[in-house]
């Protein structure tokens, strides 16, 4: 099919040229201050490449928010397993072992996803104290398997209700049980709801701010703490912020550049759609 | 038949744990936030080791409607209401409009569609940082129209004291019965079609008489302050809507794209048969059938705007009056002022904003469970 140049299409391109313009210019900005001497950086010439670059503001923002990068990887990586192992078993039970009353229990599950985090936030805290898991990784970790629960469960649910009931029914007559089937079959299966699940919740945990500022002392900070602290002080110039912003970016930007289709899947049954 | 009951027990103890862990960090804990609002620590109360508790009843919420230092969680409410609406114009109006260019299938599709969807991976603390300073005053956004031989603009994004659509806070009482005629009009207005005398005798019929009610004896209603307090659309909030619009947009033309793609070539050239424009078939085809995505799009945005901290949080600084936002102030009382009863009241009032949307949705989901 050949296209011909009609004022549709070039009214179409335009309006997408810059759609996209608007939707790159914070990443450009981000790029340009960072790379800028401190000395250059004024804001009427905000917008113009930088004269010299300026690579240092990276290894600057890399030696202060390492303990914080370490610290936002330790808790993404063991939230996003516990949340998605336990999310795996439940979503075999709510579509493959529905029970009395089970959609029920699904349903209370789900409205934990959609509470707006302050009204858990102050026993959260205060139980986390008694538990002596106030300020460190192991209770923000805690918080983030549990309130990961719901999303989890429910993409599981979801990827399992595909795998067919006859399976899981023939492998019962040929005397399987409940956790022989999910090893043997519903778990070889579930590779790409797991790749979906982690990258979901990885993202999630690795943005995540409100309980890292109200939950971790000082030296166990996640990372979005430790570059809200940066950018919060009277800070002398922007670039350091602005490299900092990258750094924090970096992992997830990764992931949705190299795995974008999973991450896309992720959004899409986030929005229980069924 | 026993081996199969032994099977079902491992089912249910396998999921028995989450239960009781949703069970306490869930329902427990927001029944725990209820009974926390309703008491009173005192000043120092969260400092104190075993603090002194005294049950007080709605005072609290009292006091954050009507009371005299109220006034800033007044003004964030009101600032979170216009905040809500105008996300959820802009980033569906927005993701929607570009989903339907996308789906004229231009060439570079996918480079297209991940340009527009990155912002939704990022921090709200990482785009909040930039953002703050796309909009510092003289520089950023203000300066672009330099680039094409225009005046430099001089709007101050983040700390503006301007406010427009204002009202006295004093007409509480009439506000509200103003905004149950609205909803209820509206709710008849979206029945009508379908069932006209329900639609009047329920919604359209009692919400007209509460409005004309309200207009006519208003007066008589009590007042809710004892003077004068107004409160209105702070102009500061417009960089924020914008920051959002620019992270959210792409999550709802996400949505939009997929529903596009779901639906078949053939249902296409029907319509284009019979006669439809390409704007014709977006309006009175397309979009109806997608529905429940635009459903699904106003509460998961609701819900976003109905927490928003991070992003205002590295905006504009927790110092920040003119963008406040109640989850702001949320975290403020309750962390930096210690005062955790009162917190607990305005986390309470934001999750029965969210309950009031999101129980309703819940529950149609659980009886389309049950039918499917």
């Amino acid at each position: 099919m050949k296209r011909s140049i009609t004022l549709g299409s070039v009214l179409l391109y335009s309006t997408l040229a810059v759609l996209a313009l608007f939707f790159l210019m914070p990443a450009y900005m981000a790029a340009v201050t960072a790379l800028k001497m401190p000395g250059d950086i004024s804001l009427p010439t905000a917008w113009e490449l930088p004269v010299t670059f300026n690579w240092a503001s990276f290894s600057q923002a890399i030696d202060l928010l390492k303990p914080n990068f370490v610290n936002s990887l330790i808790l993404t990586l063991c939230a996003t397993a516990g949340s998605t192992v336990l999310g795996s078993l439940n979503g075999y039970v709510f579509s493959k072992w529905k029970f009395y009353g089970s959609e029920v229990v699904f349903t209370l599950f789900l409205f934990g996803m959609f509470i707006p985090y302050q009204v858990i936030l102050i026993p959260l805290f205060q139980t986390l104290r008694a538990m002596d898991l106030y300020g460190g990784l192991p209770g923000l970790i805690l918080a983030h398997v549990v309130y990961g629960l719901p999303i989890t469960s429910l993409i599981f649910r979801n990827f399992y209700s595909q795998i067919p009931t006859a399976l899981i029914e023939s492998a019962r007559l040929d005397g399987a049980g409940f956790f022989s089937i999910y090893l043997r079959i519903v778990f070889p299966l579930s590779i790409p709801g797991f790749v979906v699940t982690s990258l979901w919740q990885f993202t999630q945990i690795w943005n995540e701010f409100l309980w890292g500022i109200c939950l971790t002392r000082h030296a166990d900070n996640p990372i979005t703490v430790g570059l809200a602290q940066l950018a919060g002080g009277q800070a002398v110039s922007w670039n350091l912020p602005m490299a900092g912003s990258i750094m924090a970016a970096v992992p997830v930007l990764a992931i949705y550049i190299f795995l974008g289709r999973y991450f896309i899947r992720g959004l899409l049954a986030g929005s229980v759609k069924e | 038949m026993r081996e199969a009951s032994l099977d079902r027990l491992k089912a249910f103890l396998t999921l028995l744990p989450s239960m009781i862990l949703i069970g306490i960090f869930v329902y427990g804990f927001i029944g725990n936030t209820i009974w926390t609002s309703m008491t009173d620590w005192g000043g120092t109360g969260a400092l104190a080791v075993e603090p002194e508790k005294n049950f007080i009843g709605l005072q609290n919420y009292v006091d954050l409607f009507t009371g005299f230092l109220g006034g800033g969680f007044r003004q964030d409410l009101v600032n979170a209401v216009y905040y809500s609406v105008m996300l959820l114009a802009g980033a569906i109006g927005l993701g929607m409009f570009i989903a339907i260019l996308l789906d004229q299938k231009p060439k570079g599709e996918d480079f297209l569609r991940t340009v527009f969807l990155y912002p939704m991976s990022l921090s709200f603390i990482v785009s909040g940082t930039i953002w703050r300073w796309l909009l510092a005053p003289q520089g950023g956004v203000n300066v672009l129209p330099t680039y094409l031989g225009m005046e430099p603009l001089n709007f101050e994004w983040l700390s503006s004291t301007a406010a427009i659509l204002e009202f006295n806070w004093q007409n509480l009482f009439a506000i509200m019965l103003y905004v149950v005629a609205f909803i209820l009009i509206m709710t008849g207005l979206f029945v009508l079609k379908g069932d006209p005398q329900r639609a009047m005798k329920r919604w359209l019929g009692p919400g007209v008489v509460i409005g004309a009610a309200t207009w006519m004896f208003g007066g008589l209603l009590p007042e809710a302050l004892f003077m004068e307090e107004t409160h209105g659309f702070n102009m500061a909030t417009l960089g924020i809507i914008m920051a959002t619009i620019w992270q959210y947009s792409g999550y709802t033309m996400a949505l939009y794209l997929a529903g596009f793609n779901g639906i078949s070539q053939d249902l296409r050239d029907a319509a284009m048969l019979d006669g439809a424009s390409e704007v014709g078939y977006y309006r009175h085809v397309a979009i109806p059938m997608l529905k429940p995505i635009t459903i699904s799009a106003v509460i998961i945005l609701s819900h976003i705007s109905l927490k928003m901290f991070d992003l205002i949080f590295a905006m504009t600084g927790p110092d920040n009056a003119e963008t406040g936002h109640p989850a702001l102030n949320m975290y403020l009382t309750t962390f930096r002022a210690n005062d955790f009863a009162v917190g607990a009241a305005i986390a309470i009032v934001l999750f029965l904003v969210a309950a009031t949307f999101i129980v309703p949705y819940l529950v149609s989901q659980y009886r389309q469970r049950r039918r499917g």
